[in-house]
């Protein structure tokens, strides 16, 4: 089935657009919007759609989806988790914390739970040095991380 | 010299600071009908007095650089705050667009009026959800009181502000990268000329400042700015004001400090930061984010000729005041303002190792030197650490650092080799053990 969105999203991709001189500025917002949408994760249906909307080449879009490492090329799972890998986080354990999550979860770097639930990945500097060691749930930062505090983080996203 | 301030920090920490009622509580509001009582060009002028560096870490005059754009508005001017926070140690931003909001907007509304603009774009990286959020409800508080809009402060000239969003890629704090990035393309940075001021968002005149820059107009503005400049230790280098400054890694009291300009690493370190943690020895300080060069405890001031350095001429670098100028003039950089502590418990190797990884993967590959040099260092590195690396490679590092310093597009080429050499350089020998023991000697560690 042709990707479409809902009628909320159809009202936030017309704000979006009245924001910019022209449709192609759109092109970031709307690939979160379609994103969103389409469970965290850009088709290549949402590739077209975004173009056929914007006026724009699919061969463009694509180029703006891969420049880009929020843009998933491929379905993550429910839930994703970036551990801070940069300096001031690594300064303060986010190595061994990493190394925890993926004993914990039994999954490496970049792989997704077998239940489908957690992806794990690292982040590259996410701005939160004087909280360190950080990680980032979905939307959510989570800062000044212990062992316990991530195994209660990962408990409650492994029951979700 | 400590001496801490609050004016863009005075609302942290109470429950309501990111809304309007606090914020006009606390005076705000006051400077931008100050501001735009005034003619553009005063206005910039009393910018200039302020000497505001830029605070995203190029320090370069906000005032000069809002002179550069068009005295006659004949397209659109756009006013581009860059809040794409991301260069590793530096988190300041994101509390202003979290905890004090409207700082940002009035200071854009300030910015927008001495740049001859009536849109500005807040060009937030994703991954700050709450920011946004923030940001956009003071933009919605703003525009409900009529401060922005088709009449914005009842000047009857409109004034909007937007907030962009990217997508991961550090690039994209670099301006031109950004302003693609803001017109829907790949964050790849252009070249300049044309500067941003010529041709900049949708090729229309544009200036673009980082977030701390803008929200310290009205501070600046409600103050006069010569005063605001005279609050610095380093006015008479023309680096005035007060600024965040950070602290990160291994310190006891990480966090961001709100100070005078002029303020000394040692200040930051052991009087804000409470010192080393576990009280161990320091082994270097990065000063204002990754891209600044690391500096032993044990460096010299030594700037002959310049008698604005005669009282830190033979004293450690810890102890130069902290500007743009001075820092420059010992082949250091200022950076942000967010220093990153290394504790003598630090293996220098495994450091570089750690921030090269992130040069390799946010190189955004227009450039060869750039592209190719950071992927050439991180695989030394790797055979460094493994042990099985020679002297000549050691050698290499530098060579391939300095060939891609001057030979790309944008600033991030230099940013990915001044940290390669200089660890290299000061903690050379930590290099060169690795090599002689097969990598057996060295601890191996980030953490105490």
């Amino acid at each position: 089935m042709a990707f479409a969105l809902s009628e909320d999203r159809e009202r936030e991709f017309s704000a979006i657009l009245s924001r910019y001189p022209n449709k192609m500025a759109a092109c970031i917002p709307v690939l979160h919007l379609c994103q969103e949408a389409n469970g965290n994760w850009i088709s290549q249906e949402v590739i077209e759609f975004v173009a056929a909307r914007l006026d724009l080449g699919t061969a463009h879009v694509k180029g703006v989806v891969t420049f880009y490492s929020l843009f998933n090329e491929s379905p993550p799972g429910k839930h994703q988790v970036w551990v801070c890998r940069t300096l001031s986080c690594a300064l303060r354990g986010s190595g061994q914390l990493l190394e925890h999550c993926e004993k914990k979860l039994g999954v490496h770097l970049g792989g997704t739970t077998a239940d489908g639930k957690i992806t794990l990945r690292t982040a590259e500097c996410l701005a939160s040095c004087g909280t360190a060691p950080v990680m980032q749930v979905d939307r959510t930062y989570h800062e000044n991380l212990t062992v316990e505090s991530v195994d209660r983080i990962l408990d409650t996203l492994r029951r979700d | 010299m400590l001496e801490r301030t609050q004016y863009l920090t005075k609302l942290y920490g109470q429950p309501d600071s990111w809304t309007l009622a606090a914020y006009e509580r606390a005076g705000g509001y006051r400077a931008v009908r100050k501001a735009i009582a005034l003619s553009r060009e005063a206005l910039v002028d009393e910018l200039k007095k302020a000497h505001i560096r830029g605070r995203g870490g190029a320090g370069f005059d906000c005032g000069t650089k809002m002179s550069f754009m068009p005295k006659e508005v004949k397209r659109p001017h756009y006013l581009v705050v860059n809040a794409d926070e991301g260069e590793p140690g530096t988190f300041k931003d994101r509390s202003i667009m979290e905890l004090n909001p409207h700082s940002l907007v009035e200071g854009c509304i300030i910015g927008a009026h001495a740049i001859g603009a009536q849109v500005a774009y807040i060009y937030v990286r994703d991954e700050l959800h709450l920011a946004k959020a923030r940001l956009n409800d003071a933009i919605n508080e703003a525009r409900a009181k009529g401060y922005l809009g088709a009449r914005g402060m009842g000047t009857g000239a409109p004034i909007e502000i937007h907030v962009h969003t990217g997508a991961g890629a550090y690039i994209c704090g670099e301006e031109t990268s950004l302003l693609n990035s803001l017109e829907g393309r790949r964050g790849e940075p252009r070249l300049k000329p044309p500067f941003p001021a010529q041709a900049g968002a949708f090729g229309c005149p544009t200036t673009v400042n980082n977030v701390e820059t803008i929200a310290t107009l009205p501070t600046a503005i409600e103050m006069g700015g010569d005063a605001f400049s005279k609050l610095s230790a380093l006015h008479h280098f023309g680096d005035g004001g007060v600024r965040l400054f950070g602290i990160s890694g291994h310190v006891k009291r990480p966090g961001l400090y709100e100070c005078k300009v002029g303020l000394t690493l040692r200040e930051l370190i052991y009087d804000l930061g409470g010192g080393i943690l576990d009280d161990r020895g320091l082994l270097g300080v990065i000063p204002g984010g990754s891209s600044c060069p690391v500096h032993r405890p044990d460096e010299i001031v030594n700037v002959p000729n310049d008698p604005r350095f005669e009282p830190y001429n033979g004293k450690s670098i810890l102890d130069l005041p902290l500007g743009v100028d001075t820092f420059r003039a010992v082949g250091g950089m200022l950076g942000t303002c967010c220093a990153i502590v290394l504790s003598d418990a630090v293996d220098p190797v495994m450091a570089l190792h750690n921030l090269m990884a992130f040069y390799k993967h946010e190189s955004c590959g227009q450039c060869t030197p750039c592209r190719e040099g950071c992927g050439w260092i991180m695989r030394i590195l790797d055979k460094v650490v493994a042990g099985t690396a020679t002297m000549d490679e050691l050698d290499r590092i530098a060579d391939i650092a300095s060939d891609i310093t001057g030979n790309t597009i944008c600033a991030f080429g230099d940013g990915a080799a001044q940290p390669a050499l200089a660890f290299v350089k000061r903690y050379r020998k930590n290099f060169e053990d690795y090599v002689m023991t097969g990598g057996k000697s060295q601890t191996r560690q980030l953490t105490p």
